[in-house]
């Protein structure tokens, strides 16, 4: 079935590469990885990381205090940057604040400051130290309750927490709700943030990267874990203020019902997820100009991935993964990637995958190693999750 | 938005099953609350089922009993997953381990801490490929998951499994978030009337902090601190095969209005 097409009418991102669309652009048009050795926290794993610098010194607004922790100060870092906020603000005097969703992705949300919090039990009692607040930090919904509090909105909100497809299946939601009317608008996006699960986690299923991840080569061998927040405003085109908007066209979901942490070796799932975004774009896959895979570099995922996106567009369509800039921002990933996208048609400039040396000759893809320009109208983004979760996105142009 | 009610499946403290639950959620018959009773589901095969915590097993008992009473199949059907608490014996256990001196974590353990941990080992043991999410609203994940499958129903046409659950939080986090017991029931909803549907929903966003109690009040006590047992005043009304109006709290000002209506 096909969609309404919406507005993407602003947007916001906060990665390694940048603070804002412009500087993430800049990083993505100079290829400038974002990626270091791992030195977070008290981490000792051979690894590198996509971090974001100066996230202990962010101040959460004093009257969301409460909800102070490293997932909570990227969202407001996101929120801030490149008039986001004062455009939801406009859109809020212009709908009513009961009239917006905010639906949010995130994969692991506050819980560094739980991981904190354990190493502070009481030695007698065993209890987390009084300032740990599990609500407003803790709780998957943190994040979108502190996205709700910060813009002052009131519309229905919840959190999505599908793994990595987590927000890219954002945008399915808003456009349901927006379709049946239950809101008007809607911010969607997503946060995740450094911490020991993640890092530790990847870590022990050997999915992590000694090296800054290299998607589709040869020799690629994990993921390099990265953290960053995105946000979008969505409206009906006829009611969107800014003019050239780019547009929302299509949203394809489905789930591998495979393997928890493995994909699908032939990327059903993931063929099948493509498959639904082309039709709810009323699009063939000769429609598409660039596809931003999911891309991770783990053995597994681009082999499944490839396969899937062979199947579909064959080997002409041009294909890249970013993550070699930004590293896998997990629950971030699909609305990075998304924006990415936007920028990529915006600037007509599709980014070459970065580290990749040697690409691997058993995929079929035609992957990009280096940037190229171009007119750029439609793009197809994947995300896919732990739990066979796979969610692609088409986005395109509004002229 | 209306929606068709075609089949529900319940486990929770004292609560076995939607069948044996319906005269105590009518208020015919005396709640007695007990420990809840989860059976490991055979949906999945008896390694996966090893691997898998209690959220998994709350989620496709639910899951699996609303799919037989709606008689439907669950291989071809999308689901909405929803949670305030995911897996707290997990989360336990990986905070636990990281906060020592040995931080290598189980990798199994990793990948069962994802929050759609359920819907992932759910899609495995039905075979399912449809669309599924996995929600959190805290107090409001029921009613944020009802919600979202409403939409979907209404956009897309198609019929939409609401599965909610919540696990009761071990020490120390426990005494940060204090669930009373753990609890899941799942709802098939429909676009139309089927053979099996016996109630119609029409759900709607709405003003004000509105909740509709249990008259019970052991139940009411389990509604107001389990965020999946939210759900009992509408399982009460559909329990009591009369028309009624049942209200949801969502957030600090705004409540799910449900207006129930037997069918048949």
């Amino acid at each position: 079935m096909t969609m309404q097409p919406l507005a993407i009418s602003r947007y916001s991102i906060v990665n390694c590469l940048g603070k804002d669309p412009s500087a993430v652009a800049s990083a993505l048009g100079a290829r400038r990885s974002g990626l270091a050795p791992c030195d977070f926290e008290t981490v000792t794993l051979d690894t590198w990381i996509g971090e974001v610098a100066g996230v202990d010194d962010v101040r959460v607004r004093p009257d969301l205090a409460a909800y102070d922790c490293r997932n909570n100060r990227l969202a407001q870092m996101g929120l801030e940057a490149d008039g986001y906020a004062a455009a939801v603000t406009a859109a809020r005097e212009k709908y009513g604040a009961a009239r917006i969703g905010v639906f949010m992705g995130t994969s692991t949300s506050g819980m560094l400051q739980t991981e904190l919090a354990y190493r502070r039990r009481d030695p007698v009692t065993g209890a987390l130290p009084p300032d740990f607040r599990y609500a407003e930090t803790q709780n998957s919904f943190s994040l979108a309750d502190f996205v709700q509090s910060y813009l002052g909105l009131t519309g229905p909100a919840f959190v999505v927490s599908s793994a990595c497809s987590s927000s890219a299946k954002v945008f399915g939601h808003a456009a349901r709700l927006m379709a049946a009317g239950v809101c008007d608008a809607a911010v969607v996006g997503g946060v995740d943030s450094l911490c020991l699960t993640t890092l530790y986690g990847f870590q022990s299923l050997g999915l992590t990267s000694r090296a800054p991840c290299r998607p589709y080569a040869i020799d690629r061998d994990g993921i390099s874990v990265g953290e960053g927040a995105g946000f979008a405003l969505l409206e009906r085109p006829d009611d969107a203020s800014a003019p050239g908007a780019m547009l929302l066209l299509g949203v394809g979901e489905s789930c591998d019902a495979y393997h928890m942490s493995s994909p699908h070796p032939e990327g059903a799932g993931a063929k099948l997820a493509m498959r639904q975004a082309l039709a709810s774009a009323g699009l063939t896959p000769a429609g598409i100009d660039y596809i931003n895979l999911h891309g991770t570099a783990t053995k597994a995922n681009d082999a499944s991935e490839d396969q899937a996106v062979f199947d579909l567009f064959g080997g002409a369509t041009p294909v890249s993964s970013t993550k070699g800039s930004t590293g896998h921002l997990l629950g971030a990933a699909g609305i990075t990637e998304a924006i990415i996208s936007l920028l990529a048609i915006e600037q007509g400039m599709l980014p070459g995958g970065m580290h990749t040396l040697a690409l691997d000759p058993a995929l079929r893809c035609h992957y990009l190693t280096d940037n190229r320009e171009g007119r750029v109208a439609r793009v197809l983004t994947n995300s896919f999750g732990f739990g066979g979760s796979n969610c692609s996105l088409v986005l395109g142009g509004a002229g | 938005m209306r929606v068709f009610v075609e089949g529900i499946g319940l486990v929770g403290p004292g609560l076995d099953g939607w069948q044996a639950s319906r005269a105590l959620l009518a208020g015919t018959a005396a709640y007695v609350q007990r420990p809840t009773v989860v059976v490991a589901s055979d949906l999945l095969p008896a390694a996966e089922r090893r691997r898998t915590g209690l959220p998994v097993k709350l989620a496709l008992a639910a899951g699996r009993e609303a799919f037989v009473n709606a008689q439907r199949d669950a291989a071809t059907t999308a689901t909405v997953f929803t949670s305030s608490s995911g897996d707290g014996e997990n989360l336990h256990y990986i905070c636990s381990t990281l906060a020592s001196t040995e931080r290598e974590i189980s990798p199994t353990r990793f990948h069962n801490s994802v929050h759609n941990a359920p819907a992932g080992y759910w899609s495995i043991a039905t075979r399912s490929q449809a669309p599924s999410t996995s929600l959190c609203c805290r107090d409001a994940s029921f009613a944020a998951g009802l919600l979202d499958a409403a939409a979907q129903i209404a956009v897309d046409g198609e019929p939409v499994a609401v599965i909610t659950y919540d696990q009761a939080y071990p020490q120390p986090l426990h005494a940060v978030r204090p669930l009373s017991a753990s609890f899941g029931t799942a709802i098939v909803l429909t676009a139309q009337p089927t053979a099996q549907v016996f109630a119609a929903l029409d759900v709607s966003y709405a003003p004000g902090a509105n909740a509709t109690p249990m008259t019970d009040s052991e139940l009411d006590h389990l509604r107001a601190t389990v965020p999946a047992a939210r759900c009992l005043p509408l399982l009460a009304a559909l329990a009591g095969g009369t028309p009624t109006v049942v209200d949801l709290a969502y957030g600090e000002h705004h409540h799910l209005h449900i207006e129930v209506t037997p069918w048949q």
